[in-house]
């Protein structure tokens, strides 16, 4: 009997739950943090993994090799990759889980810059389908040359 | 990190003053990133042993967490009520790696994490409460489930059983994704604000309607830590939050309170080992705390009922006419 007990309370879903740990038991579990957010990973964890087993996704990460058991054993992810290995069970937790299923948050600005760059890559395609269609050939040319450029930049900022 | 651990830190953001500081004892804000093209730590600790470090700033206002269950989380921490400063802050520092570490982010999921639950903005905001009215008055759990309903969660620390230890409550964002940042502060900060209100209200209608009980836990506490001669750390801080509240109150001199804040910290079992070069039992330990706590409180007066401030009762006209 472990006296260094850590004792959580949350309410989930106007439900009640409470934990009750040892210290041992605390760390096996990864609920290392009581004031931190380790408890509604650890719950939402469980869940997580039946979610992901239930859907027809992928079992391994062909990236980093990681399989739904370790997702169940451990309720986290092994690498980015895994988010569209797991996409089809994944979506549907996440959408049970969060306010939306889209990031509208910050955006880095290496991501900000690619964007504005494919922002800038649909108007040329778009003035350049016009360009031809009003037999505009030197226009064309101009933005053919433009989208070329674009296109190596976007490779660059990927 | 661990509550000890967070306790056992004498940041500045302890004796900083804040606003609400009374009632908001922290607000912290974390952002979780990783670095593109890496497996999560958690995995690639499987594979090859990596590193792991804390790296903080001198004020203890901010720290980087590497390699734990992410590549990096920078928290932000400060006094009372200021999650958007110390979002800002936070912020700040993401901004400045970003242009170093090309973080790994999906145009629709946003920053990808290692657990489902933090991907998104990977932003964690959260305030710790102390909320000893609410508990007396029995009132808690009515709160902590409006909260919850509208998709925050509280969690207090808990004791043996069911009482708070310490009448400490964390409230935090509980989502991540489809929401922005600046929103979703803003929706912890309405919240809060709410509950502070509501703290407050508890603590005028004990001081109104039962001010027996309001008295007697006070001379309890003050009683208890003077001259006990062991207490456990549990005891210690539901006794301290009590201080806590009469300082508040005003029974105790307003000059008392960080000795009384310090104490919450030097109290707890890790602090208290590292005060002390010997290797403590339980019994050693709750022996060393009650003197400890006993030596701080020696030049404490007694609580004076007759200081506490009562909100004035309203009535009609408060303003008295004047004869010209
Ligand atoms: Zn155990
Ligand atoms: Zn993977």
């Amino acid at each position: 009997m472990n006296d260094a007990a850590v004792f959580l309370t949350q309410i989930v879903d106007g439900k009640m739950q409470k934990v009750n740990l040892c210290e041992g038991c605390s760390k096996e579990k990864g609920v290392q943090d009581p004031t931190g957010f380790a408890l509604a990973d650890l719950l939402l964890g469980i869940g997580a993994a039946e979610e992901i087993e239930k859907s027809g996704s992928s079992t391994r990460c062909p990236v980093c090799g990681f399989t739904q058991a370790d997702f169940k054993k451990t309720g986290r992810l092994g690498c980015s990759s895994c988010y569209v290995a797991f996409a089809d069970g994944l979506n549907s937790l996440l959408k049970a889980m969060h306010k939306g299923t889209s990031h509208v948050g910050k955006l880095p600005a290496r991501a900000q810059k690619t964007l504005a760059l494919s922002d800038r890559m649909k108007t040329l395609t778009e003035n350049l389908r016009q360009a031809v269609q009003e037999e505009n050939y030197e226009t064309a040319a101009a933005l053919r040359d433009e989208i070329r450029q674009l296109e190596s930049q976007l490779t660059e900022s990927k | 990190m661990k509550f000890q651990n967070l306790m056992a830190s004498t940041g500045e953001w302890l004796r900083g003053e804040g606003p609400h500081h009374q009632i908001v004892v922290s607000s912290r804000v974390r952002l979780a990133r990783n670095v593109r093209n890496r497996a999560f730590p958690g995995w690639e600790h499987a594979a090859k042993s990596v590193g792991s470090a804390i790296v903080m700033n001198r004020k203890q206002t901010l720290s980087v967490m590497i390699n734990e269950e992410d590549h990096l989380r920078m928290q932000s921490i400060r006094s009372g009520l200021q999650l958007r400063q110390a979002f800002k802050l936070v912020d700040k520092v993401d901004s400045a790696l970003e242009a170093k570490l090309d973080f790994a982010y999906d145009a629709k999921l946003g920053y990808l994490t290692a657990c489902p639950t933090n991907v998104g903005t990977g932003m964690r905001a959260s305030a710790m409460l102390h909320l000893p009215g609410l508990v007396l008055s029995e009132l808690i759990n009515q709160v902590i489930q409006a909260v919850n309903k509208i998709g925050l969660a509280v969690r207090g620390l808990y004791g043996e059983g069911t009482e708070a230890m310490g009448n400490l409550f964390q409230i935090s964002n509980q989502t991540t994704l489809g929401e922005k940042e600046d929103e979703i502060i803003a929706r912890l900060n309405k919240v809060i604000e709410t509950i502070i209100e509501k703290e407050q209200d508890a603590r005028q209608v004990l001081i109104q309607k039962r001010p027996n009980t309001l008295w007697d836990q006070i001379g309890r506490a003050y009683g208890l830590l003077t001259y006990a001669h062991a207490m456990t750390s549990k005891e210690a801080l539901n006794l301290l939050s009590v201080m806590k509240l009469g300082i508040d109150l005003g029974a105790f001199p307003e000059e008392k309170r960080l000795g009384i804040d310090q104490l919450f910290i030097e109290t707890q079992p890790a602090h208290l080992q590292k005060s002390t070069q010997q290797k403590l039992n339980a019994e050693e330990r709750d022996h060393f705390r009650a003197q400890i706590i006993r030596e701080r409180l020696k030049s404490l007066p007694k609580p004076d009922i007759s200081k506490v401030a009562r909100e004035p009762e309203v009535t009609g006209n408060s303003e008295p006419e004047k004869n010209e």
